[in-house]
């Protein structure tokens, strides 16, 4: 069985701010991580290979240095990853992302399996999954809870869907968005870390690809266009108490009581 | 659309430098011994290098339109009606409510989508909240909703009535669907939208946190159509219906070949009630600001004392403090009680979109600069440990006078 598992790295932190004099975007400089839904995703790929036979290998989209989370995927049990990099992929939106991971899933090769994280933490979309499974033609499922059992070309499994747990039979190929917190992921090897070997981290350009038409990724590709950044609008009507604690205890009292809280 | 240019004869060191720390995702490069300057693919096309950059070393260069994209053929607005078992999720109605007020800006129609089984009558109701068309595909194996066959539908729906916008409700089976027929579209999908708004010219402006952080997007889909986005529950009000209903009811009839699935559902399990924070009128919301034990324990004393519940913001989730289900924000649940008390929580945009509609947003911080005192109604500059106990002294006399 071969199972592929789509992660991306994110920012460790989330502090960006506009100036609102400059209106320039300011990140604070903390280190990249993989993104903390990708672990359980992958934690279930692997145990699944452990279970019933097979490899993982990984998939990111993003600048060279997002050879990083390839390299942790490893430790965590990967047999190798990909990156796709290529400036023609810079300012995709959900529809050129989806697109481009599909061209290289479809270089890569086949696969039974493919699993992605319920969402990052820097897009919060929670939408390339599904446009993924779609671009490449194959049945999804999201919300995956736990996997049950695989045989005969099938996948059970549950999956949460708002109320509701279901009790699903997928057929393979077939794409799983897993929810958050359903497994433990493992630590990263530092035994597998000394071992990593140039030829488990591989890069594939636009060039590599099967379909080379330039208006279908990165911002060419995108169907949507931010127009503006902004700050979030302030409250105009605020009240401020700075002062003694009992002040500020007895004016949050008045404030619950003329609320009717009590 | 169009591309970055970088012009060689231009860049200098200095140029250089000063480019790759204005870039706030690190995707300019620079290669010193070769003086050759480099745009990776972190770039996210926010152009700040071309307008704060050093002047022309870094130019925007428009692409010449080829897609004549014939946009007066796409007309209307539709939502999507969510529904279990033909109970309709209000989010639908809300989406409603601003479907009607965006479709009025160019006076186009309002069109409710429902597919399901027995879900007709259901769909008739909608007639009362300002649909003016209201489209049902009903047929017995719809009735488990199966990615597949609902995209299908969808999709084959939107080929035959062209409307130029459509609103999901960011559920999580609306998560799951639109991406899926927007993927099939070919065309823009924006998450959890917490502003709309219609332009004359019948583009949808949709706004919503971006870089999660705390910054807002503008975002638009010039090119393509329809223009597809979802909304969570609670983001818009609900309308009150009318009396009478307006527009017509019209079912569809599901083709054979539309049902095709990759996925079967075997068995279905409701989840036991849970505390839903969307639906608490009191909150009393925890931050990193007040994690500790003796935080949580506070809060729980708060929230009993005003007959509310306690919610959290993300690290407490990620960090397993609190149920991930109490968690309010962007990858949580968006609420909008009458009061919300918040204590330790700095204010991220991310965790300000899941709470910002509440009637009453009272905060306490220790940090005067938080961000939540830009959102907040009544903001308290101090210490939740020193200020809550003494809060709950206060409550706690008024109380043992009255009984």
């Amino acid at each position: 069985m071969k199972i592929l598992v789509c992660i991306k790295q994110v920012p460790g932190s989330n502090n960006v701010e506009v100036d609102p004099v400059t209106g320039v975007l300011k990140r604070d400089g903390a280190a990249s991580k993989m993104n903390p839904y990708d672990l359980y995703a992958l934690e279930l790929a692997v145990s699944l290979a452990e279970r019933f036979g097979g490899t993982v290998e990984t998939l990111t989209m993003g600048p060279p240095q997002a050879k990083a989370v390839i390299v942790e995927s490893v430790c965590m049990g990967a047999s190798r990853g990909t990156v796709l990099s290529d400036r023609k992929f810079a300012g995709a939106d959900v529809l050129a992302t989806s697109y481009t991971l599909s061209q290289g899933v479809r270089k890569l090769g086949d696969f039974d399996l493919i699993f992605c994280g319920k969402q990052t933490t820097d897009g919060d979309t929670a939408q390339v999954g599904a446009e993924l499974a779609e671009a490449l033609g194959i049945p999804n499922v999201t919300g995956v809870l736990s996997v049950e059992e695989i045989k005969d070309g099938e996948v059970f499994l549950t999956a949460a869907l708002d109320n509701r747990v279901l009790t699903l039979k997928a057929k393979m190929p077939c794409l799983l968005s897993v929810g958050a917190d359903i497994n433990t992921p493992r630590l990263p090897s530092y035994r597998i870390l000394r071992e990593v070997k140039e030829e488990q981290v591989r890069f594939l350009s636009f060039e590599d690809f099967p379909d080379r038409e330039e208006k279908h990724y990165g911002l060419n590709g995108s169907a949507t266009q931010v127009e503006r950044i902004f700050p979030p609008e302030k409250n105009t009507e605020k009240k401020t108490v700075e002062g003694g604690v009992e002040e500020m205890a007895e004016a949050l009292f008045g404030l619950i009581q003329s609320r009717k809280l009590l | 659309m169009g591309k970055l240019k970088i012009h060689p004869s231009l860049v200098t060191e200095s140029a250089a430098k000063e480019l790759t720390k204005l870039c706030p995702f690190g995707a300019i490069e620079y290669e010193e011994k070769e003086n050759r300057l480099e745009i990776n693919s972190a770039c996210r096309m926010c152009r700040l290098c071309v307008k704060k950059g050093p002047a022309g070393v870094i130019t925007y260069e428009e692409d010449q339109k080829t897609e004549e994209p014939g946009h007066a053929l796409w007309r209307g607005v539709c939502v999507y009606v969510d529904h279990t078992g033909g109970e309709i999720h209000r989010v639908s109605y809300e989406l409603l409510g601003k479907a009607k007020e965006l479709a009025a800006v160019t006076g186009e129609p309002v069109y409710a989508l429902l597919i399901g089984s027995g879900v007709t009558e259901a769909g008739r109701s909608l007639l009362r909240y300002g649909a003016d068309r209201v489209y049902v595909y009903d047929r017995e194996e719809l009735s488990e909703f199966l990615v597949e066959p609902y995209a299908e539908l969808f999709f084959r729906w939107i080929g035959e009535v062209h409307p130029s916008a459509v609103l999901v409700g960011a559920t999580e089976l609306g998560r799951a669907l639109a991406p899926r027929v927007a993927a099939r579209c070919k065309t823009g999908l924006t998450a959890d939208c917490t502003a709309l708004e219609m332009k004359e010219n019948g583009e949808l402006v949709q706004i919503r946190p971006a870089f999660g952080g705390n910054i807002m997007a503008q975002i638009v889909c010039p090119n393509r159509r329809p223009q597809f986005c979802t909304v969570r529950y609670k983001v818009f009000p609900e309308p009150t219906p009318g009396k009478e209903a307006v527009g017509e009811l019209i079912s569809l009839p599901v083709p054979e070949e539309a049902l095709r699935s990759g996925v079967d559902v075997l068995s279905v399990t409701e989840k036991p009630k849970e505390t839903d924070i969307s639906e608490a009128d009191v909150i009393v919301a925890v931050g990193r600001g007040a994690m500790s034990d003796a935080g949580l324990a506070l809060a729980g004393e708060l929230a009993d004392a005003l007959g509310g519940i306690v919610a959290c913001t993300r690290p407490l989730a990620e960090g397993n403090r609190m149920d991930a289900k109490r968690q309010i924000g962007l990858s949580g649940r968006t609420v909008k009680p009458k009061f919300i008390l918040c204590l330790g929580i700095s204010g991220a945009v991310q965790f300000a979109a899941g709470m910002k509609g509440s009637d009453c947003i009272v905060a306490i911080n220790k940090d005067k600069n938080a961000p939540i005192f830009d959102i907040a109604h009544f903001g308290i500059v101090g210490d939740v440990f020193e200020i809550v106990p003494l809060l709950l002294e206060k409550i706690r006399e008024v109380r043992s006078h009255v009984s």
